[in-house]
């Protein structure tokens, strides 16, 4: 029995360290999606990581150096994003497109944008067995292992 | 045509039906005739899925625009190979796909079987009709490729159709898929056997000896289907990478890891009638996560926020999964008496820990990639916010668990079987231990501060090490008894037992690949906008923009770059990525440009025009080591093809305390 008690032991730290890590992962990269509606009537969305969708309102984008501003939009919500991140924005952002931006929400009611996907109003269907979904240009380089 | 097609299906989907109820029923009843037609009716199937197959292809390479999937997936100016591969470019032709491979299978399971397991055939049989039933009622009556156009009524003519995604025209994008899907429907013959060897109450691990083969078979297409993708999105998508846990990449990788855990487990199985019961957990959960995979990337469940492929087919597999894994859960349940472990774990320093660690460690990962890509999922079901994890989630708890693989893979085939000696031990491990060590303190002299990167670095010496030495200390012993050279007496020695030093074959490819791994640790990129003459740097490179050009061909427009690439002023060479933009569907896709060396690879990306039109933006990139992944993984497949060959002599694996066991049981059959 003395055997089994110390495999265990062996399980239980092991299943521990991973689940530790685990939920420090979550709390790390965890990212609320919400649509513009949901957003603006988020109790205490300030400091969070966010996605939020919505159409590229037609004529809203305007450049600024490095740094993009448009409007989202949903129904009759609106959402005025900064796009700042260092990638170019991806070949199908464009007024009208159907959008995601990353980022956190600023206090004045600005969606500050790290990262935004965006894909053709037409069509887009997934193949089969691969991540083709992804916008070409929209994933950041960081390292990944 | 078109109607001979979806005919075909029809008649298919009947005969499925027949032979499951005809098998069963000849089972039942004794009745040998019914069995042999319902066997009969797997061959009938096969050419009926091929011949539908055929007419879709067919339709694909002379443009008949007249079917909504070839007008949705083809296009006149496209090449004949990727007219061909649009036959899985989409949902309807790629559950096709999936229906026809698992016909084929089920086609040469029968044909092998002709004169063997005629207890268990039946069941087997049913088994994987029950599947192709499932997957040909979608095939006929939800998601058909033999939908015609309205013409006629309303449109009245398709000039041309709107072509293959061009991401997916690439050529290891084009062999991916069937190479994926050879590996995630073959686990359906073993979990077909293992469900007709629990029906029939099979004492033994006939099943596992049977379906081995098979197991390795689809391993390594899967293995196949996984890197190719990998390779694919490093040389497609752009972005610089070869795996971003996207929920599509981590459905390919679930079974993988299941099936990686029955591979190994199987073993205590075969040789020390342990973990019955699980190997049945595992074989049943690979096939699950494959049938769950198809349904992650055919039903939109996860990226329902991105909603790119939403489709009706998502009910469909959620039924089958539950009645499928509901009844497998009670067929285990119901005979685990049959499934009795005949030896038990002596100490946590043996072979049968490394296994069980092994496992366990699999599991955890497997867990881990499954919470994190249903996360949204879960949390909107739990707290109503749609909460989702990214890329660093999976690394913070998949980077450890590797490394603690690669551990295990360097000790687990050296340890003794039931308890190991501390004196055994050192001899094992000393001077392994001792290298690795060495090349940590090395690396770490050196400069590199990165802890993974230390740690991995050092167990894939470690990890080498052993596996040379094993290869090392038989050769030298056949060399020195037959006179032979020593690589001569390496191939006998392979030979001699395949399956164990072809086993070592591909640790020592995932050694490999994880060098390869490693140096993302050390990845460097910049983005710059540039205009001919303009130069600017990367690491030690210097990249030169020498011409920016545009262009066109009847596919696609282009805007090409040449970007010459020098090193200490020297011209290493010269690399021209460009961006190509689609005409009949629309869509730009980038081709980068990569100058692929052993150590680094530089990696040019042409990602837009600037605003103004006048500069490009170009992404560069280095990344160290990348082509040992490659590389390994060639060697993986070596590896897994010596498995395959028959060993010279035929093993008998002496099978501790089976006879003790046997006579513990015979009062309980009495």
């Amino acid at each position: 029995m003395k055997t089994y008690a110390k495999f265990a032991v062996l399980i239980v730290i092991i299943v521990g360290t991973l689940a530790w890590l685990a939920t420090g992962g979550i709390k790390e990269t965890k990212t609320y999606y919400k649509t513009i509606s949901e957003l603006q009537e988020m109790k205490d969305p300030h400091g969070k990581r966010i996605r939020v969708g919505g159409d590229v309102a037609p004529g809203s984008i305007r450049r600024n150096g490095k740094q993009v501003f448009f409007t989202l939009q949903q129904d009759s919500r609106t959402l005025k994003v900064v796009y700042n991140g260092s990638d170019p924005l991806p070949d199908t952002f464009k007024d009208g497109a159907q959008a995601l931006a990353d980022g956190k929400l600023d206090p004045s009611g600005v969606f500050y944008a790290s990262k935004i996907q965006a894909k053709c109003a037409s069509k887009y269907e997934a193949a089969p067995g691969k991540p083709g979904q992804r916008p070409v240009y929209g994933a950041s380089g960081q390292a990944r292992m | 045509m078109e109607n001979l097609g979806a005919l075909a299906l029809l008649l298919a989907f009947c005969l499925s039906v027949y032979s499951i109820l005809s098998s069963l029923a000849g089972k039942w009843r004794r009745n040998p005739y019914l069995i042999a037609s319902g066997r009969r009716a797997v061959y009938a199937i096969f050419l009926l899925t091929s011949a539908a197959s055929g007419i879709l292809i067919h339709a694909l390479l002379t443009s008949d625009f007249r079917l909504a999937y070839v007008a949705a997936h083809s296009n006149r100016a496209m090449p004949d190979l990727y007219k061909f591969a649009a036959w899985w470019g989409g949902q309807e032709g790629s559950l096709l796909l999936w229906s026809w491979v698992l016909s084929l299978y089920a086609a040469v399971v029968v044909w092998q079987t002709r004169k063997k397991h005629r207890e268990i055939m039946p069941y087997v049989v049913s088994v994987l009709m029950i599947t192709q039933c499932f997957f040909l009622i979608l095939n006929t009556f939800v998601v058909s490729p033999f939908q015609v156009l309205a013409i006629g009524k309303g449109i009245t003519e398709v000039p041309d159709g709107q072509g293959l995604n061009p991401l997916l025209q690439y050529w290891t994008m084009a062999i991916h898929p069937p190479m994926l899907y050879l590996g995630y429907v073959g686990f359906a013959v073993p979990f077909a056997f293992a469900m007709g060897s629990l029906i029939t109450r099979q004492p033994g691990d006939a099943w596992i000896q049977t379906t081995r083969r098979w197991t390795l078979w689809t391993w390594m297409f899967q293995t196949a289907g996984i890197i190719l993708g990998a390779a694919w999105a490093y040389a497609v998508l752009g972005w610089g990478g070869y795996w971003g846990w996207d929920p599509v990449e981590n459905a390919s990788l679930l079974p993988w890891i299941t099936a990686t855990a029955f591979l190994h487990s199987v073993m205590m199985q075969e040789k020390k009638g342990m973990m019955k019961v699980w190997n049945m957990v595992l074989i049943s959960a690979t096939f699950f996560l494959c049938i769950f995979g198809t349904f992650l990337t055919r039903s939109g469940i996860v990226s329902s926020v991105h909603a790119f492929a939403q489709s009706p087919i998502g009910k469909y597999f959620v039924t089958f999964l539950a009645i499928g894994i509901g009844a497998t859960i009670w067929l285990i349940l119901d005979r685990l008496d049959y499934l009795k472990s005949e030896s038990h774990l002596e100490s946590v320093v043996s072979r049968e820990a490394t296994f069980l660690f092994n496992n366990l460690i699999l599991l955890a990962s497997c867990f881990a990639v499954l919470w994190g890509t249903m996360f949204p999922v879960i949390s909107e079901a739990v707290t109503g916010d749609k909460i989702s994890v990214d890329a660093p989630f999976f690394n913070r708890v998949n980077v450890p668990i590797g490394l603690f693989l690669l551990f295990l893979t360097g000790v687990g085939p050296l340890i003794a079987w039931r308890r190991s000696s501390l004196e055994s031990l050192k001899r094992a491990f000393l001077w392994p231990s001792v290298a690795g060590l060495s090349l940590m303190a090395a690396l770490f002299a050196l400069g590199v501060r990165h802890f993974y990167a230390l740690m991995s670095f050092g167990l894939c010496l470690f990890v080498a090490w052993t596996v040379a030495a094993e290869f090392y200390k038989g050769s030298r012993a056949i060399a020195a008894r037959t006179g032979s050279n020593l690589l001569a007496a390496a191939v006998e020695l392979t030979h001699r037992n395949t399956r164990r030093y072809g086993g070592y074959i591909v640790h020592l490819g995932i050694v490999l690949m994880f060098i390869g791994f490693t140096g993302a640790a050390f990845n460097k990129d910049s983005t710059n906008e540039v205009m001919i003459g303009d130069s600017f740097r990367l690491g030690k490179y210097e990249m030169r923009v020498r011409d920016v050009r545009a262009g066109e061909n009847e596919n696609y427009s282009w805007d090409h770059a040449v970007v010459d690439v020098y090193l200490g002023g020297k011209l290493l060479s010269t690399l021209e990525p460009e961006r190509q933009f689609y005409k009949a569907s629309g869509q730009s896709v980038s081709q980068v440009a990569i100058r692929r060396r052993l150590n680094e690879d530089v990696y040019l990306n042409f990602a837009s025009m600037s605003e103004d039109g006048k500069h490009a933006v170009i992404q560069s990139y280095v990344f160290p080591l990348v082509s040992w992944i490659w590389i390994g993984f060639w060697v993986v497949l070596f590896g897994t093809i010596v498995c395959l060959i028959p060993s010279k002599y035929r093993l008998q694996y002496p099978k501790t305390e089976v006879v003790a066991v046997a006579g513990k049981h015979a009062p309980v059959e009495n």
